[in-house]
C-alpha cells in the first residue's frame, strides 16, 4: 500500500494514496462539514460546503478545493477551518436556504435534517438573498416513499445510490442550471419507473426530499378500534437498530424492549418475524433439497427481499423459474397469523389487524403485491411500519425505551432460533438454510461448533463458497447491493447458454448493502461502521440462542404437527408460497 | 437487461442502421439522439424508450441528456416554429416583449405548441443578423426590427 504524507492544519498525517482530503481530515479527527458527500458513494462535489485551502499554493491567494473530491497530494498542508472558509461555507448554506422551503416544522425530516443541522450550527438567522422556492407537487405514487422535489438540494445522493449502488435507475436529474430538478426516470411518477421501493434514496437523502410514507396513524386507529385484535411482528434487523433512536449503541439487541414498548402503545399480541424466518427455512430448505437432488431449476434463488423480487421481475425475469416460491417471512407470518393463530386463539380473522415492523420501505408495497398476499382469505398483513416510524410512535407515547423492562413474545408463533435472527444480514438466509439443509440431506445434525458458515459472512459485495455436505459439494453465492447481482446472474446465464453445469446451486440476494440491517427504513446515518455494529448484534443474538437451527424451533415443530402437516404440503403451498410474473420496467 | 416494452415508434431502416453502427462506440448517445430528432423533429417518449432498448441503457440517462441540452425537443413542434431571438442585441432591443406578446397572443408558454398544432414558440440565442434586431424567425423566414404589436399580423400570414 503506497501512502502520502500530508498535513491537516499543520499537523502531519500519513494516509493511503488516493484518500480524499475529507477522509484524511476524518482520520486526523477533524470534521469538515458537507451536505452531499456520503461514505457509501463516490464524491460528486455538488454542494461545495467542504471547501478547504491548499496552504502551499503558488500565487497570491491560496487555492480553494473541495475536500470530498480532491485527493491528498504528497507534502501539502490543507487548512480546513479559518474565518474565511467559515464565511464561504456560511454563504453557501444561505444560498441553499434561499432556494429551500422553510416549512421545517411539518417536514418528514424535522429534527433529523442535515441542512437544518448545518443552519443551526452556522447560526443562520436570516437569508440575505432573494427567495427562490420552487413549488412542485409531491409524488407518493409508490405507497412506500414520498418524493418532494421542492425540498431537493441537488446533492445527488439519491440518484447515485439508485443508479450506482442499486443499478435501478429510477431517479435522475431533469433539466439544467436553475431549472434542474430530481424526478422519476423519464420524468414520470416513481411508481411507473423501474423503482423497486428499496428506499435507499430515502435513507441517503440529507433533507426531506425523499422520505418514507408515514402510516403510523393507521396503527393508532386500529388500536383504538375495540373490535380489532392488533397483532404485531418485528423483523430481525429492527432489534439491532431502533435503539439508536433512543441513544443506545448500534447493534444493541433490544428485542424484549420492543415487545414491551409495542404492548405499551396498545398492541394486543406480539409475535416475531424471526419465527416466520424459521418457517421460511423449513419451506425453502425443503425446496432446495428437492431441486438439488433432482437437479432441477438450479440455482435456487432466495425471494425474501421484496425489492429484489421486484428488480428480478422487472430486470431479470428469465430467472423466474429459479426463484424460491417460498414467500418472505413477513408474508408467511401474516398468513399464519390469520389462520393458525386465529384458530388457536379462537379469533375471527376478519377482526385481526396485523402490523409488521420492518427495516424496509419495499415491505409496504409487498403486502399487496399479488393475490397470494391474501392467502388467509383476508389481506394477510394490514400495515407495515418502518423502524423509523415505530421509533416516532414510541416517542409520541413517551416510552422510556432505554429503561423499559424487556418482555417475551406471545405464543404460539413468537419463538425463534439463531437461524431466524440472522435473516437480517447479508449471508444470513444462506447460512440459516445451510444449517437445516445439511440435516435434510444427510439426516444428521451439524454439531454446534460447525453451524457458523463464515465464508458467507462479511461485507464483500459478492461472496462465494463451496460447502461440503458429507462429501457432496454445494456451491453457494451471496450478493447484496443490487449492482452486484448482475455478475452472478450473468455467470448463470452463460453456463445455461453453453449447456454447462450451473456455477452455483443456491444464491442469496438482498437489495441493500449489508442486508436488511441497512434497509431503507432503518434509522438515519447508516454507513459501514454502523452496518458492522448492527451485523455483530445479529450474530451475537444468534450465538446466544438456545437453538440455532430452524428445524429445532419447538414452535416450528408444533405448527407442522398441528396445522401445516409437513414442509411443502398442500396447505403449506396454499399459505406459504407464491409465484412471480414478468413486469414491465416502465409502465408508461 | 431484458425488457418487454412495446413501443409504437417505428424507426427508418437508415436510422436503425445508424444506431447499429454506433452502438458499441463510446460517446454515441448524443449523436444518435441528434439523428432521431432529425427524423422526427423531436424525441418522443416512445422514441427515447426505443433508443434505451437498442443501446441497452437506462431511460433515466437519456432523459438526463435530452432535458439538459436545449437543442433537444421533447414535444412535437408546431407546423410553424416561431423563434424569438434573445441574443444580446435582440434582448436589448426588446426581444423579451416580443416573446411575451407572442406567448400571450397564442396562449401558449415558451416551448409550448398551440392546440391546433400550427405554431410552437421558442426563444433562441443569436441567429446571426444582429443588425436587424430584434429578430423573429418563423420557419425559414426572418423578420427584422419587429415591434411586439406587429406579431398578430405576422402570425396571421401563417394561419392556414
Amino acid at each position: 500500500m503506497s501512502t502520502v504524507n500530508i498535513q491537516i492544519n499543520g499537523k502531519p498525517i500519513t494516509v493511503e494514496k488516493g484518500t480524499h482530503i475529507l477522509g484524511a481530515a476524518k482520520q486526523a479527527g477533524v470534521k469538515i462539514p458537507s451536505l452531499c458527500a456520503h461514505p457509501d458513494l463516490d464524491a460528486w462535489a455538488a454542494c461545495g460546503i467542504c471547501v478547504v485551502k491548499v496552504a502551499n499554493s503558488r500565487g497570491v491567494s491560496p487555492k480553494l478545493v473541495r475536500a470530498c473530491a480532491t485527493e491528498c497530494v504528497e507534502g501539502e498542508n490543507y487548512i480546513t477551518h479559518d474565518p474565511e472558509l467559515n464565511k464561504i461555507r456560511k454563504t453557501i448554506i444561505e444560498m441553499i436556504l434561499a432556494d429551500h422551503p422553510q416549512n421545517c416544522l411539518t417536514c418528514g425530516r424535522n429534527g433529523s435534517c442535515e441542512l437544518q443541522t448545518l443552519a443551526a450550527e452556522f447560526g443562520i438567522r436570516e437569508i440575505p438573498y432573494a427567495r427562490n422556492v420552487k413549488n412542485m407537487p409531491k409524488d407518493d405514487s409508490t405507497g412506500a416513499i414520498v418524493l418532494d422535489p421542492s425540498k431537493c438540494v441537488q446533492c445527488g445522493r439519491c440518484a447515485q445510490v439508485c443508479q450506482q449502488l442499486q443499478n435501478v435507475w429510477a431517479l435522475e436529474f431533469i433539466g439544467r442550471g436553475e431549472k434542474t430538478r430530481i424526478a422519476g426516470a423519464g420524468d414520470i411518477v416513481l411508481n411507473e419507473t423501474p423503482c423497486i421501493k428499496c428506499g435507499q434514496c430515502s435513507a441517503h437523502c440529507p433533507v426531506g426530499a425523499i422520505y418514507e410514507l408515514d402510516e403510523t396513524g393507521k396503527l393508532l386507529a386500529a388500536i383504538q378500534n375495540p373490535d380489532l385484535t392488533v397483532v404485531a411482528q418485528i423483523a430481525p434487523a429492527v432489534r439491532v437498530a431502533i435503539g439508536e433512536e433512543f441513544g443506545l449503541e448500534p447493534g444493541e439487541i433490544t428485542t424484549g424492549k420492543i415487545y414491551a414498548a409495542l404492548r405499551a402503545i396498545g398492541v394486543d399480541t406480539v409475535f416475531d418475524t424471526n419465527f416466520a424466518a424459521d418457517l421460511t427455512i423449513m419451506e425453502e430448505g425443503t425446496e432446495f433439497v428437492h431441486r438439488f437432488t433432482e437437479k432441477k431449476d438450479l440455482p435456487l434463488i432466495t425471494s425474501c427481499c421484496p425489492a429484489w423480487v421486484e428488480y428480478m421481475e422487472k430486470y431479470a425475469c428469465d430467472m423466474i423459474p429459479n426463484f424460491s416460491t417460498a414467500k418472505s417471512p413477513q408474508q408467511m407470518q401474516g398468513a399464519i397469523t390469520k389462520t393458525y393463530y386465529a384458530q388457536t386463539a379462537k379469533l375471527d380473522p376478519a377482526k385481526i389487524f396485523s402490523v409488521s415492523i420492518m427495516p424496509c420501505t419495499a415491505k409496504k408495497q409487498e403486502i399487496k403485491r399479488s393475490d397470494d398476499m391474501f392467502s388467509s382469505g383476508y389481506q394477510d398483513n394490514d400495515l407495515v411500519l418502518t423502524t423509523r416510524e415505530l421509533a416516532r410512535l414510541f416517542k409520541q407515547f413517551g416510552i422510556d425505551f432505554k429503561n423499559i423492562e424487556p418482555q417475551k413474545a406471545d405464543s404460539p408463533i413468537g419463538q425463534y432460533t439463531g437461524a431466524g435472527t440472522i435473516f437480517g444480514v447479508t449471508g444470513g438466509v444462506m447460512e440459516a438454510a445451510l444449517r437445516t439443509a445439511y440435516s435434510l440431506v444427510t439426516g444428521d445434525e451439524l454439531p454446534n461448533d460447525a453451524v457458523d458458515f463464515t465464508a458467507v459472512r462479511g461485507m464483500d459485495g459478492i461472496k462465494t463458497a463451496t460447502v461440503d455436505v458429507k462429501g457432496t459439494p454445494v456451491r453457494v453465492a451471496v450478493a447484496h447491493g443490487l449492482k452486484n447481482v448482475q455478475t452472478l446472474l450473468q455467470e448463470v446465464r452463460e453456463a445455461r447458454e453453453n449447456g454447462k453445469e450451473v456455477p452455483y446451486h443456491f444464491i442469496e440476494v438482498m437489495a441493500c448493502k449489508g442486508g436488511c440491517i441497512a434497509g431503507g427504513g432503518q434509522p438515519y446515518g447508516t454507513e459501514d461502521e454502523i452496518r458492522a455494529k448492527r451485523i455483530d448484534g445479529l450474530y451475537a443474538d444468534d450465538k446466544k440462542s438456545e437453538f440455532r437451527k430452524s428445524h429445532q424451533n419447538p414452535d416450528i415443530k408444533k405448527i407442522y404437527a398441528d396445522f401445516l402437516e409437513k414442509p411443502s404440503s398442500h396447505k403449506a403451498h396454499k399459505l406459504l408460497h407464491t409465484h412471480y410474473v414478468p413486469r414491465p420496467t416502465y409502465k408508461k | 437487461m431484458p425488457t418487454d416494452q412495446k413501443t409504437e415508434t417505428v424507426f427508418s431502416k437508415e436510422l436503425e442502421n445508424f444506431i447499429a453502427e454506433w452502438k458499441e462506440k463510446p460517446g454515441n448517445l448524443i449523436m444518435i439522439l441528434h439523428k432521431v430528432q432529425s427524423e422526427f423533429g423531436y424525441i418522443s417518449r416512445s422514441a427515447a424508450m426505443k433508443v434505451a432498448e437498442m443501446l441497452d441503457i437506462p431511460l433515466a440517462k437519456i432523459y438526463g441528456v435530452i432535458t439538459f441540452y436545449h437543442f433537444f425537443k421533447l414535444n412535437k413542434p408546431g407546423k410553424n416554429v416561431i423563434q424569438v431571438c434573445m441574443g444580446t442585441a435582440c434582448y436589448l432591443k426588446g426581444g423579451q416583449a416580443i416573446l411575451d406578446e407572442t406567448a400571450k397572443h397564442l396562449n401558449i408558454p415558451v416551448k409550448g405548441v398551440t392546440d391546433d398544432g400550427l405554431f410552437s414558440l421558442e426563444s433562441v440565442r443569436c441567429v446571426g443578423c444582429c443588425g436587424l434586431a430584434p429578430v423573429v424567425v418563423i420557419g425559414d423566414e426572418v423578420f427584422g426590427k419587429v415591434l411586439p404589436e406587429q406579431m398578430p399580423e405576422i402570425l396571421a400570414n401563417f394561419s392556414e
